[in-house]
């Protein structure tokens, strides 16, 4: 990671446009005082896919929940050409309203966004499941899984996930179709910036990192998930036997479940 | 909203006794700021960030400082809204809402940094109700801090810190100009500082004094409220709007900045864009500028010279003397108003401190420190916000902090950095970070943002481990 850079005459001059954003938010039945958490979704999914069962589970175990749409996804406003910034954009703004220091938890290429989003914000935790931080590798991978969803972004078009690579087989077909239905796409620029990934600024405050991921994954290969691990300085929680959409699979319960278990125990996340 | 009574006393363990012998409490490593507005707030979130312990002491009830139209010694008015546009005013980590305008108003200011104080939870650092009255260094670069309730109640405390970030403002004791006769004049005489409201101008002959933001706003007010407005200045300006071009000013003298076009040419630019909008401002009576755009802290009001247009403001020279009927200006020609508001600007105060030590060794009031903040022989000492950006004052006041912050931890675990870092101190402190500006107090913090960042960046650059 660079160093941190202050002068930042883009951003002063050009500031993201706002944008009407969808937040879906659970709250416990008593505050006892946890940090709220923010879940970002991945590109082409929305703050329903936490809604499912996430936002739920963590806030009966005492944690305020919320979920936001990146613009152009879910019911936030449509944003056919928005960019990484755009989306970085609106997860500080959301992490910023929220009455106290949030932990930010990004899934699929929301990872990433969180990942920008930490030079932003002093998040007081950060969790990425599933991160897709992009390249040629992570691309290489998608074409041989998927080509006829993967080559149309190449070009400009929409990429399209597949239910194999999103769930396991246990997940019952009606409800792998309403999932599946229910996806969006990524604005054209995002995609694009996926592939040229734009160099990450340092953490702002140096916030402990949870990394956690499916060896089966069949959007991000093990190698992946390692690396981005890795670039945290630590090795990826695994749960095997889960597809990329671990919020959605049958099994939802466990990754959630560590992920609250580490930031009850994690100091600074406290 | 938390007192004295939600957080420990500081520790009672007596270690020291103070230069007049009484007792000092020990504070270790706690690290003590002086004031909860805008800058001794970020001064609290970023060294706690750091790692450290952080005891904040403020005079008044509440945060925000200038911002908290409650404080008595606040200088905003009813009408106040920001001149800077939101992206350069904000914390760099904690964005004001993307729905709010381009230029908020004071209150939403106010809501600002009570929001970021709950969200980092700050408010349990700060002692409120307490001034600091004496601040003295004490062997081992630490410093014995003495407070006492606000309005001299009580008895006084002294605390034994670590450091000191001084972040008492430098825009609420006013400077008032003199003038003969002045006594004599049975009229009303204001300083801005004490103008809340247009009621107070309503119906009445109102004389303003000075061209700075808050005169220029006030002349407005009593364009609309006044029987007639006056508007005083001894030198021309440049009036610039707050919007060029369709976009905040600033924004649009940004992307020139980040191209790197050089002063001379954004003067030139810039002279060019106020004649094609704004014209020939000769014409309505007001005085030629005698400097360049930017050698004069920048006016944004786009309102003045739409009113000195419709005949509600009429431009008057200096000042020449009052008497008990009416004010002599110096081009001999006499007004008669009821009341007098000098819009003057302020002065900076540090009455808890000795001026030595801000290197201020003539007494004139004015510190000799290095990026505004550092003082040469106190490693442990740093002044937060004493700047007056021509943009917004909070992202630079966070940097500071991130800075001093930095510094404080690398003294820790790399002493020689933190004593290079030092000898840097010595050899720049007076160092400025703008073009050349006007001989005038009110320039004494003038600093170009990206000027000045730049600095800061190269100093965060040098502390960093490679
Ligand atoms: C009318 C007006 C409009 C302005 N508009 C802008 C603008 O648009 N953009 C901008 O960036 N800046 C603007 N400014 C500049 C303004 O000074 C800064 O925005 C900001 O308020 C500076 O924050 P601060 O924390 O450094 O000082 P302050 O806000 O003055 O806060 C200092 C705090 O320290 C406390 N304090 C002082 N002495 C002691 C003591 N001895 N013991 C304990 N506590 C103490 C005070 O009570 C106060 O709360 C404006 C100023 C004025 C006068
Ligand atoms: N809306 C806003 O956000 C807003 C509003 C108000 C103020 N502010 C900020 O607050 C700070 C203080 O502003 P300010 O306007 O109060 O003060 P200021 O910028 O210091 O302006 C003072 C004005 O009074 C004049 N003056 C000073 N002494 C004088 C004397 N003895 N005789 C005649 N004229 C004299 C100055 O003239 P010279 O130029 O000749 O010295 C200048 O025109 C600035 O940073 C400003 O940007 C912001």
């Amino acid at each position: 990671m660079s160093a941190v850079r202050i002068i930042r005459s883009r951003e002063w001059a050009r500031p993201v446009r706002p944008a009407r954003r969808e937040v879906v938010s659970v709250a416990p039945e008593s505050d006892e005082g946890r940090p709220p958490l923010l879940f970002v979704p991945g590109f082409g999914h929305g703050a329903w896919a936490f809604a499912e069962h996430w936002l739920g589970h963590a806030a009966s175990r005492g944690f305020p929940a919320h979920a936001l749409s990146l613009r152009g996804h879910g019911a936030s406003e449509p944003a056919p050409r928005a960019s990484l910034r755009a989306y970085v954009h609106d997860v500080v703004q959301v992490a910023a309203s929220l009455p106290r220091q949030a932990v930010l938890v990004g899934h699929g290429a929301g990872a990433l966004v969180v990942a920008h989003a930490l030079a932003r914000y002093p998040a007081r935790a950060a969790v990425l499941v599933a991160p897709v931080f992009g390249g040629w590798a992570t691309f290489g991978a998608a074409l041989r899984r998927n080509p006829a969803g993967t080559l149309p972004a190449v070009v400009g078009g929409r990429l399209r996930l597949r239910r194999a690579q999103l769930f396991s087989r246990e997940l019952p077909d009606a409800e792998a179709r309403r999932y599946v239905s229910a996806l969006g796409g990524a604005g054209r620029r995002a995609q694009w910036q996926l592939l040229s990934r734009p160099a990450l600024e340092p953490a702002v405050g140096d916030p402990p990192v949870l990394v956690l991921g499916s060896p089966d994954d069949r959007v991000v290969p093990a190698g992946a998930l390692n690396r981005v691990a890795r670039r945290y300085g630590s090795a990826p929680l695994l749960f095997p036997g889960m597809g990329h959409d671990l919020m959605l699979d049958v099994r939802w319960r466990e990754p959630i479940d560590a992920l609250l278990d580490w930031l009850e125990k994690e100091p600074a996340a406290r | 909203m938390s007192t004295s009574t939600d957080r420990p006393e500081p520790a009672a363990t007596t270690l020291a006794r103070g230069s007049d012998g009484r007792p000092v409490s020990d504070r270790g490593d706690t690290v003590c700021v002086i004031g909860a507005g805008a800058s001794g707030l970020t001064a609290v979130k970023n060294l706690k960030e750091h790692g450290f312990g952080v005891d904040c002491y403020e005079r008044e009830t509440g945060v925000g400082g200038a911002w908290n139209w409650r404080h008595d010694r606040s200088p905003v008015y009813a009408s106040t809204h920001l001149i800077s546009s939101r992206p350069f005013t904000q914390f760099p980590d904690f964005p004001m809402p993307d729905t709010w305008p381009d230029y908020p108003h004071h209150s939403q200011l106010l809501t600002y940094f009570e929001r970021y104080a709950d969200h980092f939870d700050l408010r349990s650092h700060i002692w409120f109700g307490t001034e600091v009255i004496r601040v003295e260094p004490v062997e081992g670069d630490r410093w014995d801090v003495t407070t006492r309730s606000t309005g001299g109640y009580g008895p006084e405390r002294t605390s034994r810190y670590a450091a000191v970030v001084v972040a008492n403002g430098h825009n609420w004791s006013p400077k008032l100009p003199r003038y003969e006769g002045l006594e004599e004049f049975r009229g009303e005489v204001m300083h801005a500082s004490s103008y809340k409201d247009p009621a107070q101008l309503r119906g009445k002959r109102v004389l303003v004094v000075g061209a700075g933001n808050t005169g220029c706003d006030i002349a407005v007010e009593a364009a609309q409220q006044a029987s007639h407005c006056w508007h005083s200045t001894r030198r021309g300006y440049w009036y610039a709007p707050k919007y060029v071009l369709g976009r905040p000013a600033d924004q649009v003298n940004d992307m020139l900045l980040a191209l790197r076009v050089p002063l001379r040419v954004r003067q030139w630019l810039y002279h060019w864009t106020l004649r094609l909008t704004v014209g020939d401002l000769t014409r309505f009576g007001l005085p030629k500028p005698d400097h360049r755009v930017y050698e004069t802290h920048p006016i944004a009001n786009s309102q003045l010279v739409y009113h000195v247009g419709h005949g509600a403001i009429t431009p008057v020279p200096d000042v020449a003397r009052f008497d008990a009927y009416g004010v002599e200006l110096t081009d001999g020609r006499r007004i008669d108003p009821e009341l007098v508001v000098f819009a003057t600007g302020y002065l900076p105060r540090f009455e808890f401190l000795d001026p030595k030590v801000l290197g201020d060794d003539a007494g004139t009031g004015r510190p000799t420190l290095w990026l505004n903040a550092f003082a040469p022989g106190y490693p442990t000492l740093a002044v937060v916000g004493l700047l007056q950006p021509d943009s917004g004052v909070f992202t630079l006041a966070h940097w500071q902090a991130v800075l001093f912050a930095r510094l404080l931890r690398q003294r820790l675990v790399r002493p020689e950095r933190a004593a290079a870092f030092a000898a840097t101190v010595q050899a720049r402190a007076g160092e400025r970070y703008s073009g050349p500006v006007k001989d005038s107090t009110r320039h004494w913090f003038e600093v170009g943002h990206v000027d000045y960042l730049r600095a800061v960046q190269r100093a965060l650059d040098s502390l960093e481990d490679r």
